[in-house]
This record gives structure tokens, sequence and C-alpha cells, in this order.
């Protein structure tokens, strides 16, 4: 007769594993969150870690390369580009454009689209056919096409593009949101607050909203990438944050006049920093999405 | 009647372990059991009592997670557990074929009918195309499908529910297998078709003279149908034995509650009688006898020790205390001796 | 099926309404749409006519209405910078973002399906694992970045590929690797997913039931249905590819459409950065239907759905 000997236990999760150890059991990714934070305090203290003024440059010291090649000098860590200003100075103050313009820009699409896709999907109705056939609409047209004709029409700005890039991706945000709120209408407790004769609007707020926040943080972490990339993505065509402020994009774009010539470090170090900070918020937001919610895993 | 049985389970235990290795659900628990060519097998038990796994044990069709442990499986004289998978691969669907309980989901949306039909004819027998589609014919003809000329050259989704779950029995007995485990095949039709495609089955079985073994939690198709019962509890067998004797007077205090709980036209009670409790946690078993919680007649030892099965008379055992004449001195049917 | 086409028809026919709409909203809505519809550098004599000319003293229905007009007979406005009809330059160019984005689609789905079929049938293991790494940095690579480094390896270094221009087949490869990087890992995601959810199908099962060899099971059963869900993506990529395009179209000077889309920002040449996103957008609009009717022909579910 079988015996219990061959069961196996869970090993012991008693609180004296300490916190981190208790994220480490479940996989959490340490290195990436750790490069993101790293970014996040780069960025809020470059002025005190940046070497040299990222916006003026000496046409004395253009072109020169990193420091350990010939010609390199440890004055300028990673090298100059055209106008003799510091890459590591740039790429510093470029994590600040792209935290910020990241950060805001995800956020103001998460509100708008959260917001939308818990109006559309609780209210149902005309409102929803009116949101949904918007959001496909917006959805048909490609994000980068569209968020290119809009900067097109109002210039560049770093606001300008926090707004745009808000616009153009909220809704995500709405599609997925509303999907959730359509099931959670059909739960026990928004039934149970309808006949308590809760008004819609507080049933929205105080029911709906806190069971949809995990999605949308999860998706938050995940737009993050895409939001970053685009940002960088319009620096490069010049229609992104505006010179003289360093944006990696826009550094890249810099570079790329004399990549012919072979001056590498203008492009492999801010095209470095632009993959380290999207595969970092990609692995969090993977992770985050599949401990939050195992029904996310279609996002 | 050959005496040598058709197939034999000894101590066959099948477990699932989770991706990290920490939680064993035993679905399969130590079973044993045998059935004669021509003869059928009725395995009763609720949702979530290893039914289903054993079937797919018997096949080895079973998903990564899963791992047989120990245990025998002789058929037709060879042990499967030895066979390697290619060696598997020429038994399944030729000599041992199985049928599933939903025909939507087991048809392929893409194929014909007439292609999925005949699909084991080519790759068994190294039929040609014409070949294949023609015994597909006869085969929709043999389940008794109308019009089988129009009806190969459709697809799955054109048919109605009791059509599909032919189709899938034409599948099952296309290669003529010596037997065929049917996994709930009427739990999805209609009550007015159970009636007809059990007695297709009843017929395919005299024909080809098919060992069926049938998988049910339908007490009524197995009196119908069946010669002998085993009756499956978290994964173990409880009761096994000839049909008519385990309804007349059944050992377990488990089957004596499913036969009770049916009800009757002519009872007067007001209320349905359930059987108290819920079924166990199978990955996390208790130490005795696994319906102890829910036994009205379970005493001390049932909830210290797991009983082994015990002759109960002849061809009968049961998985139970009470069914043990005296505490120390047992006439044990099988005593486990894992290999 | 004729039902589902038709359905499928007015959407396309409302979506390229809102898409019209969208942008002429935008364009007025933002300030002064007679900066962005005059030449750099006119005289207030130009801009009173460019006034005159768009109605844009009239009310915004009439606007709306000789827009749609001009659109619907292909009269997208003439380029500041080349001083042709804007249409006939998107047409021109074309035909090469088709082709960039026809190579960089073969690419992507050579990649990216057999690596996601590999991944699922190895799940868990190796193949899966270096799938996984392989999306990952699909996903997080900017596909400019990605070219920008094939020139300096390639062009700058080795010296094999030209970094600019079209016209042999050599100036092909790097922009369709550039561009068909990021979809190849999407793709390789998707059949993973979708293979792995045919795989535990119960006609799968069935499959193994009957004693098929498994690379039967796979090849025959699993594969064309794993296949649909990707089909249908991919065809809906490639519309995306040639407006995702624009970047590496401006990497490497690629005379796509993309590019052409860059020239009208680079030279403040509004009518084409409209005309373009319009064309854009409507292709992508009609793509997608034609991609669901193919779906329904190719599905038998539907096709044969009286």
């Amino acid at each position: 007769m079988s015996t219990t000997s061959e069961v196996l236990t869970l090993p012991s999760q008693a609180p004296r594993f300490g916190f981190i150890r208790g994220l480490r059991l479940s996989g959490f990714p340490m290195i990436p969150t750790a490069i993101l934070l790293g970014i996040a305090f780069v960025a809020v203290f470059a002025n005190q870690l940046a070497p040299h003024n990222p916006e003026v440059g000496s046409l004395v010291a253009r072109f020169k390369p990193p420091f350990w090649e010939t010609g390199g000098t440890t004055k300028y860590l990673l090298g100059t580009d055209q106008l003799g200003r510091d890459v590591l100075s740039r790429l510093i103050f470029g994590a600040r454009v792209s935290m910020v313009v990241g950060i805001t820009a995800v956020l103001f699409a998460g509100v708008v689209g959260t917001t939308l896709g818990i109006i559309s999907g609780y209210l149902g109705g005309w409102v929803d056919q009116l949101i949904m056939r918007l959001t496909d609409t917006w959805l048909a047209l490609p994000a980068l096409t569209f968020a290119i004709f809009l900067a097109a029409i109002v210039g560049p700005s770093m606001w300008n593009i926090v707004i745009i890039l808000g616009i153009t991706y909220w809704t995500r945000y709405a599609r997925v949101i509303r999907g959730e709120v359509l099931s959670l209408k059909e739960r026990e407790f928004v039934r149970l607050a309808i006949v308590a004769g809760c008004s819609k609007w507080t049933i929205m707020r105080r029911h709906i909203l806190p069971n949809v926040i995990n999605s949308a943080v999860v998706l938050g972490t995940l737009m993050l990438g895409v939001v970053i990339i685009t940002e960088a993505t319009l620096s490069f065509l010049g229609i992104g944050v505006p010179p003289p402020q360093p944006a990696w994009g826009l550094m890249l774009s810099d570079g790329k006049q004399s990549l012919m010539v072979g001056r590498w470090w203008l492009t492999i170090f801010p095209g470095c920093a632009i993959m380290l900070m999207v595969l970092s918020a990609n692995i969090l937001g993977d992770w985050l999405r599949v401990k939050l919610d195992p029904q996310l895993r279609q996002l | 009647m050959p005496n040598a049985p058709l197939l034999e389970l000894e101590n066959l235990s099948t477990h699932y372990v989770s991706a990290q290795g920490t939680r064993v659900v035993r679905a399969v628990d130590d079973v044993s059991l045998r059935i004669h060519a021509g003869e059928t097998l009725g395995i009763v038990g609720e949702s979530g009592s290893g039914k289903s796994t054993l079937a797919l044990t018997i096949m080895r069709v079973l998903p990564p997670a899963a791992r047989i442990v120990s245990g025998k499986m002789m058929f037709e004289g060879e042990d499967l557990l030895q066979k390697s998978d290619e060696e598997m691969q020429k038994v399944r669907g030729r000599r041992m074929a199985m049928i599933l309980q939903d025909p939507m989901a087991s048809l392929n949306p893409l194929f014909t009918i007439g292609n999925q039909v005949g699909e084991s004819i080519r790759v068994h027998e190294g039929a040609s195309r014409a070949t294949a589609w023609n015994r597909a014919r006869e085969l929709l003809k043999a389940v008794r499908i109308p019009s089988p000329e129009t009806r190969v050259r459709q697809y799955p989704h054109e048919m109605s529910g009791g059509m599909r779950q032919r189709i899938v029995g034409a599948i099952g007995i296309s290669c003529e297998p010596r037997l065929l485990i049917a996994d709930e095949p009427t739990t999805s039709l209609d009550l007015t078709i159970q009636a007809q495609y059990l007695n297709l089955l009843r017929d395919l079985q005299r024909e080809h003279g098919l060992a069926l073994i049938f998988i049910t939690h339908n007490l009524g198709i197995v009196a119908k149908m069946c010669d002998q019962l085993a009756v499956m509890y978290a994964g173990r067998v409880v009761e096994q034995g000839p049909v008519s004797r385990i309804f007349s007077a059944p050992a377990h205090p488990y089957t004596r509650a499913l036969l009770g709980s049916i009800p009757r036209m002519t009872d007067n009670r007001e209320h349905l009688t359930a059987i108290d409790g819920q079924p166990p946690d199978l990955a996390a078993l208790p130490p005795g006898c696994a319906f102890a919680p829910r036994c009205p007649m379970a005493f001390a030892r049932c909830r210290a020790e797991a009983p082994p099965e015990c002759a109960v008379d002849e061809g009968r055992t049961a998985r139970c205390w009470l069914a043990v004449p005296d505490a120390d001195a047992k006439v044990e049917l099988k005593r486990s001796n894992v290999a | 099926m004729k039902q589902y086409i038709i359905t499928r028809i007015g959407y396309c026919l409302l979506s390229l309404f809102l898409l019209s709409l969208t942008i002429f909203f935008f364009v007025r809505v933002t300030g002064d749409p007679a900066t962005l519809l005059v030449e750099p550098g006119a005289s207030p004599d130009d801009i009173a006519a460019i006034h005159h000319q768009f109605g844009l003293d009239r009310p915004l229905l009439v606007q709306y209405g000789l827009f749609m007009v001009s659109v619907v007979t292909g009269d997208l406005g003439q380029s500041f910078y080349y001083r042709t009809p804007v249409l006939e330059l998107y047409w021109s160019r074309l035909p090469y973002s088709v082709m960039l984005a026809t190579a960089a689609m073969a690419f992507s789905l050579l990649l990216g399906i057999p690596s996601g079929i590999l991944a699922a049938v190895r799940v868990g293991r190796f193949w899966d694992s270096a799938g996984k790494v392989f999306a990952l940095l699909g996903l997080s690579l900017p596909s400019f970045w990605v070219g920008l480094v094939l020139i300096l390896v390639f062009s700058v270094y080795l010296g094999w590929l030209p970094s600019s221009g079209a016209g042999t087949p050599l100036h092909l490869i790097m922009p369709a690797f550039a561009l068909g990087w990021y979809f190849a890992a999407s793709h390789m995601r998707l059949t993973r997913s979708s293979m792995l959810e045919v795989l535990g199908s119960e006609y799968v099962k069935l499959a193994r039931l009957k004693g098929l060899p498994q690379s039967l099971v796979i090849a025959k059963h699993a594969f064309k249905n794993a296949l649909i869900p990707v089909l249908t993506l991919a065809g809906i990529n490639f519309v995306i590819m040639i407006s995702v395009a624009v970047v590496v179209e401006t990497v490497f000077a690629w005379p796509g459409v993309g590019r052409l889309l860059y020239e009208g920002i680079a030279f403040r040449d509004f009518p084409v950065v409209q005309g373009t996103v319009l064309m854009l957008g409507a292709m992508t609009v009609i793509v997608n239907l034609v991609v669901d009717v193919l779906y329904a022909v190719i599905d038998p579910r539907i096709r044969l759905a009286s």
C-alpha cells in the first residue's frame, strides 16, 4: 500500500526568511528592477552625477572616442559628439528625459484609458459603442504613425510629446480594462451594491476601480517599454524632444551622421541605454503579469 | 472463454507532479484490474476519482506532468510499461482504442470526416488514400450514420452531437482493436440519443469481439451495459466484481451510498440522499482510508490505516476494513509489492 | 459567409470614415491650419488664398465636406517640395515599401514560426528558454538601432553590404532584417502560445490515442490549427510593417513611403504628411478587411456557415 513517504512537502516559508529572500523565491526579477531604479536614481541626481554640461560642448574636443581607445581621455569617459559634448553626461541627462516622458506618458494614458474603459464597460449602451468605435479606429492606425502625425502638427516640445504619447496609447488600456469591467459587472458584490442603492459613479469608483488597478499596473509596466521606444523613435526622426535637450533617440540621430566613419560610440552607448531600460521594464512587466493575475496572460 | 485476461493491471499508480515538485497528486493509486476478451468492464466514480487518468494511463497518453510511478500493465501478455513510445504507437489505435467524452472537441475542425476516420487505417495498415476513404464510408455505415457518402466529405461542425460521437466510435473501431476504452461517451449526448448509442456500442462489441472498458458516473448505464464493475474513489479501486452481485449486495460503504442515492420513482422519501462531505484533495490524502471522513460506518482503524483489497467472495474484492472478517488474519487478494 | 463579409465591409467603411474624421479634427483643433497648409515663407496673400481654398473661414461641417470630397476624388494636395500631387508621390514610393515589407515579413515568419513551434514542442527546456530570450530581445530593441548596429558591423567594419539606397538585393538584406526583427519575436511568441494551446486540445489527444506518430500529430493536426492566429496576425502586421518602416527607411535611405513621410516632416511639407498618414491608415483598414475575408475562406467553419 502506498504510504505518504513519497509525498513531497512545501519548503517552509516562515517570515524568518526575510522579505528579500521571499521575493527571490517567487522569481522576482531583481536585476531588472535594480536597473530601473538605478536609471531613476541617475535621472533624479543627474545634476550631481554628470561630469559635464550636456548641452554645451567644446569644439576643440569634438569626436573624442571613449577613454580606452587611442585618442580618448578620461576627461570624457565615453567620448564626445560632433559638438564636443560629453556622451556620458548626455546619457545621464537623457535618462531624465526618458524617465520623465516614459512615466508621465504611461500615467496619462493609464488614467485616461482606465477611466474610459471603466465608463465604457460599466455603462454600456451607446457610450460603450462610441468609445469602442473610437478605440478601434485609433488602434487601426499604427501608434507610431499616429504619433508622428500629431507631432508634425503641434511641433516639438517635451510636454507635447507626453501628451501625444498619452493620446496614442490610452486605447490599449481602454480595451483591456473594459474587458475586465464587463466580467466584473456580473459579480455578486457589484449586484449587491446596486441593490443597496449606490449610484453608478460610486460603484465605479469604489467597487470596480480597485479591482482593475492590478491590470492597469501590469499594463503600465508593459507599456513603459513601448512608450520609451516610441519616444526614442520620435526623437530620432527629429520630432521628439527638441535639441539641445539630450534624449537618447536624438543622440542616435546625431550619431548616425558619423556612423560611416566608424564613430561607433555615438551609436552603441545610447542604444544600449534604451535597450537596458526597455528590457528591464519588459521583464518586470512580464513577472508582474504572471504574479498579479494569471488571467492576464493574454496581454 | 479464454482464461488469461486480455488486459491486466497490477498495482498501477500514476501521480501528477507540479512544476516545482512540491505538490503530488495521486490520481491513480495502487489499481489492480483485469478484463477478458469480449467482456464489458464498467469503471464508476465521481469526478476526480481518477477514472480518466486511469484510461489515459492504460493508453500511455499522459500529459507531461504525470508519471506512472509503479505497477504493471499486461496487455495480451506484454507489459505495456516496458514498451518505448514508438512501440506504444503501434498498439494505440490498432490493438487498443479509446473514445473521448466530448466529440466536438475530439474532431479536428479543419479536416473532413473521411480524412479523420480513415487516418488510423492509413497509418497502421499503410492503406492508400482511396482505400482508407472507402473503409471510412463503410465504417460510417457500420455506426449507422445515414447517407455516409455525403457525410464522409463533410466537416465536424456540420454534424449533430450524436453523429459526432458515432464518428468517434467509428474511428475507435477502424483498425479492429481488441480493447476499446470509452471515457464517458454518452455524457454530452441528449438522453434520447444515449440509448441508441449504447445499443450501437453493444452491437459493435458483439460483432467485433471487443473487450469494452466503460467509464461513467452513471450507474444506470453500468447496469445495462456491463458485466464487471470497478468502483473508484480518490484514485483507488474500492470495490470490484460482477455487476449483479455488487448491485444486489454492495460490500463497500461508498458503493452502498452511491446505489442508495439513486432516486427511484417508487420512493416515498422527500429528500434526495446525497453523500455527506466533499471528495478528498488528491494531493493531501488522509493516512487511513480515503473514504473514512465521509463514511457512516467508519471506526478507528479506518482513519489510521488504509485498508488493502480483500476478497469478499469469489471474484469480488473490496477495499474496506469491514470486509475483513478478522482484523488481524486477512485473506488479501493482492499483497502490494512495489517492484 | 456572405453575411460575414458584408458586416466586415461595413466595419471597414465606418473605420475609414472615422479615420478621415480624426485626421481632419486634429489638423483643425491644434491652432490655425493655415500655418500648416501653407508653404514655409509664404506671404499674407498666400495665407489668405489658402484660407479661401480650403474654406477655413467656413463652418466646420462645410470644411469637412470639402475635405472628404477631395479625398474621395484622390486629391490629397500637392507637395511643396516636389511640386507633384501627393497621391502620385505615394504610389511611386509604395512599391519599395511593399518590397521591404515582404522581405521583412518573410524573414520574420521564417524565423518566428519554426522557433515558436520548437519552443512549444520543447516547452520548459532549452529551446523554449532560448526562444523566450529571443522574444524579449526582439521586443526590447528599437528597430532603427538594430539597423544602425547592422550598418556598423556589415558596412563599416566588414564592408559586405551597402548602407543606403535601393537597387540590388544586397541593399534589401539589412533593412529587412532590422524591420523584421521585432515581428519575428512577436510571431514567435504567438506561434508558441497557439501551438501550446493546440497541443493541449482534445483532438490532438485523440490523434495521439489513434497511435499516430508524434511527427504526424504535430505536422498535420497541430500545425495547421496553430497557424491560423499567426497568419492572421501576420496579415495585419504586413501593413503595420509598412507604416512602422518609417524609421528603418530613414536609416537606410530606402525610398519607400516611410521615407516619404520623414521627408514631409523634415521639409515641413504638410500635404505630404497628411496625405501619407491618411493613405497608411486607409491601407491598414482595407488590408484588415482582406485578412478577415481570407480567414473566412480558409476556415471551413465560417465558409460553410449559411
